[in-house]
């Protein structure tokens, strides 16, 4: 690594790549500059000024890490005292341009605890943010100890849930538009005009139409990109708050693209599912079907124990029964017409494993290799 | 797919045909939509005014089944005007001779007679295609879902072979898989004529190694029947029982009604599932199976990419893993089978299937890896041939054009085509249980030019009934300018208007895939 590939931040060295901004250095680095409008893979706006930062050779100067360049000479301050200030505004500011009301005010006095225990007391109140626990200015507003002291006449921005799937909550919108970029850089559905800001110039989905306008597909990249409340899904608004969940990283169950998806899950129930950020093959995106599609799996026609045919219907079979049954039938099955009388329907849907022990039990135990599944179809 | 997802971005030409890629694969879309705000050419060579063709810079659209035709014509083009990969084909390739002779009746007229594709169009279709630096073939079910299936992959090959396309970054041909594991189902030998790792049945050595480590003697040498022809030969009284999982072949099987002939025919039908699905309801044993997200494993996806599956929740009532069933039954069957873990199943596989043999649970906890993967120090395999082709020499091949098995005529003058929409999969037994896709997309409908349906009566929303030699269904129309005159569409996701029931049961003699891309219908505005 040559001297030219470093810079120093907050009295260290960091090595970083020709191309990367202040803030990809910072990250690549391990160290945490905070950015709200900044969305991996699209084009930096600058549009919110949190990630403003210091260089010592320009004192009192402040630069927007997500949009300069870094340069050897540059010694970067992301905590300084002016920084500081100048990020506290910002966050008062929008704190104060929407409804914000995530009880940060007088939080100043508490601990992280009492104060998400005072919130969660008063959770189920309607107009406690859905976003609650999950939202990068809320997350801010307490690393810098940011109130806000002014909330929106009741009305003032109105809420919009006319789709099944989205719900729009403009008192809340920041106006950061990275809804805008996840919908017109990432996804390129264009369904959402950045142009389109309605009198109180909030960006507007043209979503408010779902059944005009052919571009929306509800894939949802614009919920995830959403730093705050302002769009949520919809099936999980008030009845799954983020701390009562866990997460599991797998892997989507419906296309061969096999996007790394998160299940969030609550009480044995899958309730949301959101993108993997950090890895291919989607880096975060998914499809409708990948989204919400999760239903399924705790549906109540699931199927829940062994059934055997009687008459034109089924009765229920302990497992013991039902296998001894198969295996007997097939034994003589196998035995009188032969092994390659019988054969296996392996499955595109299931696991590898899975799919490796239906080959093997054919070939194996069936002694047959008639085994195949429905690609063809 | 010979090239990794993310390479779709990086071509300077994408031709997608057979695939409505918006659509059935959403996230890989946009890449592709990704590569063309960046200034990435399209050309979508289709049936269908599906959503992709609003970002093309050419939409060819042929005839149903006719793809070997365009495909020859723009070899012709490209061998005529000189515009082929001369070094590429020289070192990489053998069969030029061959292929230009078969090309060689393609004109651009000729073309244009059997396809419809306009001569010029194809002429600039072709040279558009050739002038690229690297282009990628982006294909699915469009493409082999015909009785000449195979002769459309392999004409695909011949001209991404052609113009040097093949393992170049950016380029491949690369077909995309409808459902998550295809890939792995095939990888893992759930085929007819191999074992794990495409190791050939009726090789002496690969039988001999897998009996060393199966503990077993006398495995079949035999290939065994694809299922489109284990179901006919159940019809017949030559196949007496069927074990089937996760599959609903009485949904997404052609000709249904004969299809459940068939399967009412077996002596023993056994199906394993996370629901009753129409299948489900014809057999004599049903075993309650659990879905994805109450079980560990891996899937791999449509770009060679293996990823791990976690458990998330437990699964209802008594349900069991598959391979826990199947266990199950083999012990039963005096074949004791028993493993702790998906992790020990998965170890087995790499011990007996060299293209996945360097993979292990502990490298793909973070990200997944592309077979091959031959070592556990082997990075992985995204991009297929690079320097050579896996088996030598690119062969082209020489390939003539066939009609579809079935035409329309008097009795049946219109052109049916089937496919999926964006809200629902598959047979529906998955996405039907989400009340917001329902929402989107609730019932099943027909695609019909406003041409056919000023001449049929039919006003947007009507019910039509579609009836082909095979069966009926009676479904609303949806009038526009999707399918032209001629040629209607219908998804096959729903199991009360299924499709299937008209589709043709023809097969690819090859791929043995039955052609339900195409068959012949008429309609008729319903009472
Ligand atoms: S809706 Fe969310 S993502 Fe879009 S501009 Fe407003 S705050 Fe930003
Ligand atoms: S999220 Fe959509 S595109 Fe991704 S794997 Fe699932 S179905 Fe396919
Ligand atoms: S993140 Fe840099 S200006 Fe918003």
């Amino acid at each position: 690594m040559t001297r030219q590939d470093t810079l120093r931040i907050n009295g260290r060295e960091y090595a970083f790549q020709p191309g990367d901004t202040l803030l990809d250095a910072a990250k690549k680095n391990g160290l945490d500059i905070p950015s709200l409008c900044h969305l991996a893979r699209a084009t930096p706006t600058g549009v919110c000024g949190v990630c403003v930062v210091e260089l010592a050779e320009r004192p009192g100067e402040l630069v927007r890490a997500c949009m300069t360049p870094a340069e050897s000479w540059m010694t970067v301050r992301t905590e300084s005292p002016c920084v500081v200030a100048e990020r506290k505004a910002v966050i008062k500011r929008f704190l104060d341009s929407g409804f914000h009301n995530c009880a940060v005010r007088g939080a100043d006095s508490q601990d992280w605890t009492s104060f998400q225990m005072a919130v969660q007391a008063s959770d189920g109140a309607d107009d406690l943010c859905p976003a609650w626990g999950d939202c990068q200015l809320q997350e801010l507003a307490y690393r810098y100890q940011v109130c806000g002291d002014h909330f929106p006449r009741e009305g003032e921005y109105p809420r919009q849930s006319v789709n099944p799937f989205i719900f729009r909550d403009y008192a809340r919108c920041i106006q950061c538009g990275r809804c805008v970029q996840a919908c017109n850089e990432i996804q390129v559905n264009m369904a959402i005009d950045a142009s389109m800001r309605d009198e109180n110039s909030k960006v507007t989905p043209l979503t408010d139409f779902p059944l005009a306008n052919e571009d929306c597909v509800f894939c949802g990249e614009c919920i995830q990109a959403c730093p705050v409340g302002a769009l949520v899904e919809k099936g999980s608004r008030y009845t799954v708050r983020p701390w009562e969940t866990t997460r599991v990283r797998t892997t989507c169950s419906y296309c061969g693209v096999g996007c790394q998806l998160w299940l969030h899950v609550k009480d044995n129930k899958v309730v949301k599912v959101t993108g993997v950020e950090e890895v291919g093959p989607n880096y975060g995106s998914l499809c409708v079907k990948g989204r919400f599609g999760f239903h399924f799996v705790s549906h109540p026609d699931r199927l829940t124990t062994p059934l055997i045919k009687e008459g034109d219907g089924f009765r229920e079979a302990s497992w013991d029964e039902a296998l001894d049954l198969v295996a007997k039938r097939l034994g003589e099955l196998k035995e009188t017409k032969g092994p390659d009388k019988l054969g296996v329907l392996t499955s595109a849907r299931v696991t590898n494993e899975e799919n490796y022990i239906a080959q093997k039990f054919s070939r194996a135990v069936l002694k047959t290799n008639n085994v195949d599944h429905c690609a063809r179809l | 797919m010979t090239n990794p997802i993310k390479d779709v971005e990086k071509a300077d030409v994408l031709l997608i045909t057979g695939s409505n890629t918006t659509e059935n694969h959403p996230v890989l879309s946009t890449y592709a939509k990704r590569g063309i705000a960046k200034g990435a050419k399209l050309i979508v060579v289709d049936p269908r005014k599906i959503p992709i063709t609003k970002h093309a810079t050419l939409w060819l659209r042929q005839t149903l089944g006719t793809d070997v035709a365009w495909i020859n014509g723009m070899m012709r083009v490209i061998i005529e005007e000189g515009l082929y990969d001369e070094s590429y084909v020289t070192s990489r390739t053998v069969g030029l001779e061959d292929l230009k002779k078969a090309v060689e009746p393609f004109t651009p007229e000729k073309v244009e007679e059997i396809s419809g594709i306009p001569a010029d169009q194809l002429v600039e279709a072709a040279r558009l295609y050739a002038s690229a630096k690297a282009a990628s073939i982006l294909y699915a079910m469009g493409i082999t879902q015909h009785t000449c299936g195979t002769d459309n992959v392999k004409s695909l090959a011949n001209l991404a072979m052609l113009c040097g396309n093949v393992g170049v970054e950016g380029g491949g041909v690369n077909p995309l898989r409808g459902q998550n594991n295809v890939q792995g189902a095939c990888d893992m030998g759930g085929l007819p004529n191999v074992y794990s790792g495409y190791q050939a049945v009726n090789n002496a050595d690969a039988k001999k190694r897998m009996e060393a480590a199966w503990g077993v003697t006398g495995l079949s040498d035999k290939p065994g029947l694809t299922v489109t022809q284990m179901l006919p030969a159940a019809h017949e009284g030559e196949f007496s029982a069927l074990y089937i999982i996760g599959e609903n072949p009485m949904v997404s099987d052609p000709d249904l009604r004969h299809a459940e002939k068939c399967l009412k025919a077996l002596d023993f039908l056994v199906v394993q599932d996370i629901f009753l699905t129409e299948t489900a309801k014809l057999a004599d044993v049903v075993l309650p199976s659990l879905c994805f997200a109450e079980k560990d494993g891996t899937f791999s996806n449509t770009e060679r990419k293996v990823q791990r599956v976690r458990k998330a929740v437990d699964g209802p009532g008594e349900a069991r893993t598959d391979w826990d069933i199947l266990c199950g039954v083999a012990s039963r069957m005096g074949y004791p089978m028993a493993y702790e873990n998906a992790r020990q199943i998965f170890a087995e596989i790499g011990s007996v299937t060299p293209t996945y043999c360097g993979i292990n649970y502990e490298r793909i906890d973070s990200d997944g890896l592309f077979w091959p993967c031959t070592g556990t120090d082997h990075p992985g395999t995204p991009c297929l041939h690079m320097d050579k082709f896996s088996c030598g020499l690119g062969v082209f091949s020489a390939i003539g054009f066939k009609p579809p098995a079935e035409m329309p005529d008097d009795d049946y003058p219109l052109y049916l085509t089937t496919g999926r929409v964006l809200y629902q999969y598959h047979t529906g037994t998955m996405t039907m249980k989400s009340e917001g896709l329902n929402a989107q997309s609730p019932e099943c409908f027909v695609e019909i030019s406003q041409e056919d349906a000023d001449r049929l009566g039919v006003a947007q929303g009507d019910l039509v009934s579609v009836a082909s030699r095979r069966g009926k269904i009676t479904v609303p129309a949806v009038v526009g300018d999707m399918t032209e005159p001629g040629t209607v569409f219908i998804p096959f996701h729903w199991a009360k208007q299924a499709v299937n029931l008209l589709t043709n049961s023809a097969l690819d003699p090859i791929a043995r895939i039955p052609e339900l891309k195409v068959c012949a219908v008429r309609l008729e505005k319903a009472a």
